[in-house]
């Protein structure tokens, strides 16, 4: 258990080709941090340099303390859980958790004893000798978590451990990885690329675009303050609504039609991003005033609800409603006026 | 799946037929007396002199010097083809290991270099090779024998391929379980390459069981003479009108031949899995 301090880090993997670029996070003792973004953005990058698995071109990275920018994987200590799991495939359960240990000269009982401990939180007492092509994908994921736990290292380090899982399963794992590491209180880096992983693993999420920054925050936070465009069409699903729209005398104007503010926030005028989640809209109540009027293209039903996808002049929008009746073709609709959301148009930054 | 049919089975029997048929011959042939060959030809038949004849190809003295039984060249035979194989095998693994997972410099270069080398056949290098054992006063030690044939462009390459299709987190996994470049190599990589070693064994086991020439320049002490040279021995002895033992020359064939069969029989389903499946 220990805290991780990212300092400035950069990675050029050739001269001129940033994978990462000045990264800095703080990480709290036994803090689950999430670093999520897109394919290509650097996050199995910046793991594999806490790792030490990839050189740190710039910046200090530091473990407990302690900086590690030049010590071996194995005096780091941490452990690391893969994405295709990475089992020894010649060895049993047994024999791939207690590796790393035997390496370390630990002696067998203790071995034997760690080894028992993290089968049993894992429920692997009963696959001990078996090898990995003898398991399931969910099997040997949890071997591979083992192999981590065994350790008790100072640090997780995940890399989009359940990326290849069914989807039932992963909803399963993403719980009881969790749980695990609420419990024994290790400090972990979450890597993914799966925007629902994050809001429900995290205790912090780390946005990546880039090999950026673009913002650091609670799941929450991320999602009711997203600092950037990027991070408000990243995270949430259905993504959140991007539109373009234009400040005029502190209310929007959309298309053809206006948004009457009354003050609701400060609108600047000139071009704007609008951000609207689809849950922050709702059809208009009979006689009330309607702050825009949605031409309806189709309906997606979800069975609690319902996702109508429609446009005003060129701007597309979603919005979810409860099933229900039938809609006509021109729908009606009220924003939550404090959830929206400004983003300037050149640099995506919120305003 | 196909079916087989009738007429597949008559190809495989050709087949068959055409490879066993030979052997079937030499088999026969070798339990006649020497004389009765000499008279008559090959044997399809059984010919009753079994026993005599392999007791006396493996146990008589021969040779010039008089020294020298079937047994001991069972034996040299053996130590040529396990100790071929096993040097090929080590040699090739560690050049293999160096060039996958070490940056050197000019690494690239020199695997093209040992990978060209698999255009030259023992034979262009054998003058020179020959040359330097003689300097080296190894002409007649089993170290002469063995070691110059031991670099191995076939058994790197090899090696090489399956070395580079075990997936890198394998080796970052180890790292960060704390095994290093010789633990890692100990551990995981052997035991992952199990059986394609099993499949060079038995391909190189063949080759240096087999080895004609080569032990022919280097040695001329008869204790160093191995079954494929005895047959050729058994041959050349053609003192005035006697008859040379063809029976115990098929015999000795039959010798030469059992090993690398059993070998192979023994070994093929580890064999094909070395080549076409990988255990990762
Ligand atoms: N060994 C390498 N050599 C050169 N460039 C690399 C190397 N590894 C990664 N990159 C580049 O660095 C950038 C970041 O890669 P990285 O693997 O960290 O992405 P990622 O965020 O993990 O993506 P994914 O979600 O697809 O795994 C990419 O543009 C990639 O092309
Ligand atoms: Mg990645």
């Amino acid at each position: 258990m220990a805290h991780v301090t990212i300092d400035r880090v950069s990675k050029d993997y050739q001269a001129g080709v940033r994978a990462v670029d000045s990264v800095s996070i703080d990480i709290a003792d036994s803090e689950f941090i999430v670093l999520v973004g897109p394919s290509g953005c650097g996050k199995s990058t910046l793991l594999r340099m806490v790792a030490g698995l990839e050189t740190i071109t710039e910046g200090e990275i530091g473990i407990g303390g302690r900086v590690i920018n030049h010590v071996d994987p194995a005096d780091r200590d941490i452990a690391m859980v893969f994405q295709n799991y990475a089992l020894y495939p010649h060895m049993t359960v047994r024999n791939n958790m207690a590796y790393g240990l035997k390496n370390r000269g630990m002696n067998r009982a203790d071995i034997e004893k760690r080894v028992a401990e993290a089968a049993a939180i894992l429920r692997l007492q009963d696959y001990l000798e078996r090898r990995p092509r003898q398991l399931s994908g969910g099997q040997r994921q949890r071997v591979a978590m083992g192999r981590a736990i065994v350790r008790e290292p100072a640090a997780f380090l995940f890399d989009e451990p359940l990326s290849n899982l069914d989807a039932k399963l992963r909803v399963d794992m993403r719980g009881e990885i969790k749980q695990l590491q609420k419990r024994l209180g290790t400090t972990s880096i979450y890597v993914t690329h799966d925007q629902l992983e994050a809001m429900t693993m995290a205790d912090r999420i780390v946005v990546l675009n880039g090999g950026r920054i673009e913002q650091i925050g609670t799941p929450l936070d991320v999602y009711r303050q997203p600092q950037s465009a990027f991070v408000a069409s990243f995270i949430g699903s259905p993504a959140m609504n991007l539109i373009t729209a234009r400040g005029e005398s502190g209310n929007l104007v959309i298309g053809d039609q206006t948004v009457v503010m009354d003050g609701a926030m400060t609108v600047p005028d000139g071009p704007v991003t609008l951000g609207v989640r689809a849950e922050d809209m709702k059809p208009a109540d009979h006689g009330a005033t309607a702050h825009l009027e949605l031409a309806i293209d189709y309906v997606e039903e979800l069975g609690a609800g319902r996702l109508v996808h429609g446009h005003v002049g060129d701007a597309r929008l979603a919005l979810s409603t409860p099933s229900g009746e039938p809609l006509s073709d021109l729908l009606p609709i009220v924003f939550d006026r404090q959830r929206l959301h400004l983003f300037d148009t050149a640099t995506g930054r919120r305003l | 799946m196909h079916r087989t049919k009738f007429f597949d089975h008559v190809i495989l029997l050709a087949g068959v037929f055409l490879m066993i048929a030979p052997v079937v011959v030499a088999f026969m042939t070798s339990t006649h007396a020497a004389a009765e060959i000499h008279r008559d030809g090959l044997m399809l038949t059984w010919g009753g002199h079994f026993d005599e004849t392999y007791r006396e190809v493996l146990t008589r003295q021969g040779g010039f010097t008089g020294k020298v039984t079937g047994a001991r060249m069972v034996m040299n035979s053996f130590i040529l083809g396990i100790g071929f194989a096993a040097g090929k095998i080590v040699l090739s693994m560690l050049a293999a290991y160096a060039i996958v997972y070490f940056r050197f410099r000019l690494g690239v270069v020199f695997f093209w270099m040992i990978f060209t080398t698999l255009l030259l056949p023992l034979e262009v290098r054998i003058l020179p090779s020959y040359e330097v054992m003689t300097k080296l006063g190894l002409v007649n030690t089993y170290t002469g024998l063995i070691v110059p044939l031991l670099a191995s462009a076939t058994g790197t390459f090899f090696f090489r391929q399956f070395f580079k299709s075990v997936p890198d987190e394998l080796l970052e996994a180890a790292r960060i379980d704390g095994a290093g470049p010789f633990k890692f190599f100990i551990d995981i990589l052997i035991p992952l390459s199990r059986t394609m070693i099993a499949a060079i064994f038995i391909i190189m086991f063949v080759y240096g069981w087999n080895q004609y020439l080569w032990p022919m320049l280097m040695t001329n002490d008869e204790s160093f003479y191995t079954l494929v040279r005895g047959i050729k021995q058994i041959l050349l002895v053609w003192i005035g009108s006697q008859i040379p033992d063809y029976n115990e020359a098929f015999a000795m064939a039959i010798l030469a031949m059992l090993p690398p069969v059993l070998v192979v029989v023994i070994f093929q389903s580890w064999f094909i899995k070395g080549l076409t499946e990988s255990d990762k």
